[in-house]
């Protein structure tokens, strides 16, 4: 049978994570239909239909489908979830938000955040933030699951040309209404996404220093900017800069911790990034141990240095 | 108005994850066991909702081993008024813990639930939305701001990229985020009081719910272990080796 993969898009692009998700779940399936939901959706549905290896694109179109709500989503996927043997979200909020109302309307568990598809019925995820590899085997008939991206390498964009046909949309679900949405505006990158993250710590002593030392940086690698939970709880960062294991756990290519000692809550939200940057006068700090390059010494001296080498 | 908050018992985040060598899961024994972080922001939460008249009642109910009561007298040091434990040793899987919760909702008839986001044990991020869809209420997941009127829970969320704010009827499930409150330190007299407060002691058999185990736990391993690198001499050298790896 095949598989439903929920697309993630901006409402005029598909995301790259649905390519990633579509990876994971042809490791399921050789037939994947992709669901765009939203409004107006059909420049993203065009999109969809060329990807490598799609059978077929659904949409879904109503104002609470653009609004994302959770509700909405999951009474169109399981409307037609009939038709597949695994339904497959992103781990984005959206997705982390209608996946699981899919998987108890389904009767069925939620495998998140999966990372490795073993078998049909197997799946590798992270527990404990990621301190700990949980494989389980399922003995449910339909798989429901949101799939940690960053862990699978994207579908050609190109190549396919699959139908776009649209499915019916069940009536709006009463009680959850659309507000407002406030996006960032920023030219960087979302932290969650992001291919660098620049990250301080408490050694930066003050909510200007951080800004002052962190955004130029920043500017410069076209990166994120993280801080660990001791620079957010002095009130040098905003909460949602937090990388750690009650915060955003990040996976990019390049980390860099600049004034971090590296506590186990830090480590357990980065430390699956591809390279890691130590910035810290203290020689003994924990953050050397999983750094892939260390730089003992004062970051007051150091950033600017590395500002002229970037150059 | 009454408030239902579920509460786990998890690994205290501050503990080192050590996974056991029989590869069977995460050892958990004699070290220090405490709430799951984001159901002490829920628990804070209702406790602000009474504080400011809003609430009248707020009920933590925890499902665990006889251990959660500890659980549950923190959150009863924290504000709530009475606890709830389902005893069980089992390790019980979200839908199912959902099932349960259900269960105890349709006894305790509350207007509103507010839960942690998810349990830094297992990180499944599902049990409020579960419960919510078995429930057929509402949800406001990752809230990091709560207001309710008329009615109405208006509900700012942390989504990718910025913030949502949804208007949910009550009843509904909220889940809570970071950045929604500081949870309050336990003083003295709080403690005191809450070991006055009451507590009921269930079984899972209490509630007829099915909990038997859809997923099997094959293994569990520690993630591929990073060691520690090189260290570079200065910021020059770095970025040499930053091009030379090609991340940069």
């Amino acid at each position: 049978m095949a598989a439903l993969v929920i697309a993630d898009h901006d409402g005029a692009h598909l995301r790259d994570t649905t390519l990633k998700t579509i990876a994971a779940a042809q490791k399921l399936s050789g037939e994947i239909d992709l669901l765009v939901t939203g409004e107006g959706v059909a420049a993203v549905a065009a999109a969809a239909s060329k990807v490598a290896g799609v059978r077929k694109v659904l949409t879904a179109e109503s104002p609470e489908l653009k609004a994302e709500i959770a509700e909405d989503i999951a009474a169109v996927v399981a409307q037609i979830a009939g038709g597949y043997e695994a339904i497959a979200f992103p781990a984005t909020s959206s997705g982390k938000n209608a996946a699981p109302r899919v998987a108890a309307l389904l009767d069925v568990s939620l495998l998140s955040d999966v990372m490795e598809v073993v078998d049909a019925h197997t799946f590798v995820r992270p527990i404990y933030a990621g301190n700990a590899l949980e494989t389980v085997q399922t003995s449910d008939a339909k798989i429901v699951m949101t799939v940690r991206t960053t862990a699978f390498a994207p579908v050609a964009a190109e190549g396919g040309s699959a139908s776009v046909e649209a499915v019916a949309v069940p009536a709006a679900f009463p009680g959850a209404r659309f507000i407002s949405e406030e996006k960032v505006v920023s030219d960087r990158p979302e932290l969650g996404s992001a291919k660098v993250v620049v990250s301080g710590g408490r050694a930066l002593g003050s909510k200007e220093e951080f800004d002052a030392v962190l955004n130029p940086l920043a500017e410069k690698l076209g990166a994120a900017v993280g801080a660990s939970r001791a620079a957010v709880d002095a009130g040098y960062a905003p909460n949602d800069y937090q990388v750690g294991q009650t915060g955003k756990v990040v996976a990019p290519q390049l980390y860099i911790a600049i004034g971090i000692s590296g506590a186990i809550q830090h480590l357990a939200g980065m430390k699956d990034s591809k390279v890691i940057v130590a910035i810290n006068k203290d020689p003994e700090a924990p953050i050397f141990g999983v750094a892939d390059y260390g730089l003992v010494g004062d970051y007051k001296s150091i950033v600017p240095e590395l500002m002229t080498a970037l150059a | 108005m009454k408030i239902l908050v579920p509460v786990k018992r998890v690994l205290d985040y501050n503990v080192k994850v050590r996974v056991k060598a029989d590869q069977s899961g995460v050892d958990l024994a004699n070290v220090k066991m405490s709430m799951n972080p984001f159901d002490e922001i829920a628990v804070e939460e209702a406790v602000r909702l009474k504080e400011k008249g809003v609430a009248t009642e707020i009920v933590a109910v925890s499902i665990g081993p006889a251990q959660a009561k500890d659980t549950i007298i923190t959150a009863l040091t924290i504000g709530a008024d009475r606890g709830i434990l389902i005893q069980s040793d089992q390790d019980i899987e979200p839908l199912a813990v959902a099932k349960l919760l259900k269960a105890v909702v349709e006894a305790e008839t509350p207007d509103l639930i507010i839960m942690g986001k998810q349990a830094i044990d297992g990180d499944n991020n599902a049990t409020g939305q579960m419960l919510a869809t078995l429930l057929n209420w509402p949800q406001a997941t990752f809230a990091s701001k709560v207001v309710i009127e008329n009615g109405e829970a208006q509900v700012t969320r942390e989504v990718d990229g910025g913030l949502q704010t949804l208007g949910v009827k009550l009843p509904c499930v909220i889940t809570t985020d970071l950045r929604l409150n500081e949870p309050r330190y336990a003083s003295l007299p709080n403690i005191m009081k809450a070991k006055k407060k009451p507590l009921e002691t269930k079984s899972v058999a209490d509630y007829g719910v099915d909990v038997a185990p859809r997923l099997k736990v094959v293994k569990v391993t520690e993630p591929p272990k990073r060691s520690a690198g090189i260290k570079v001499a200065d910021a020059a050298e770095l970025v040499s080796k930053l091009k030379t790896a090609g991340v940069l």
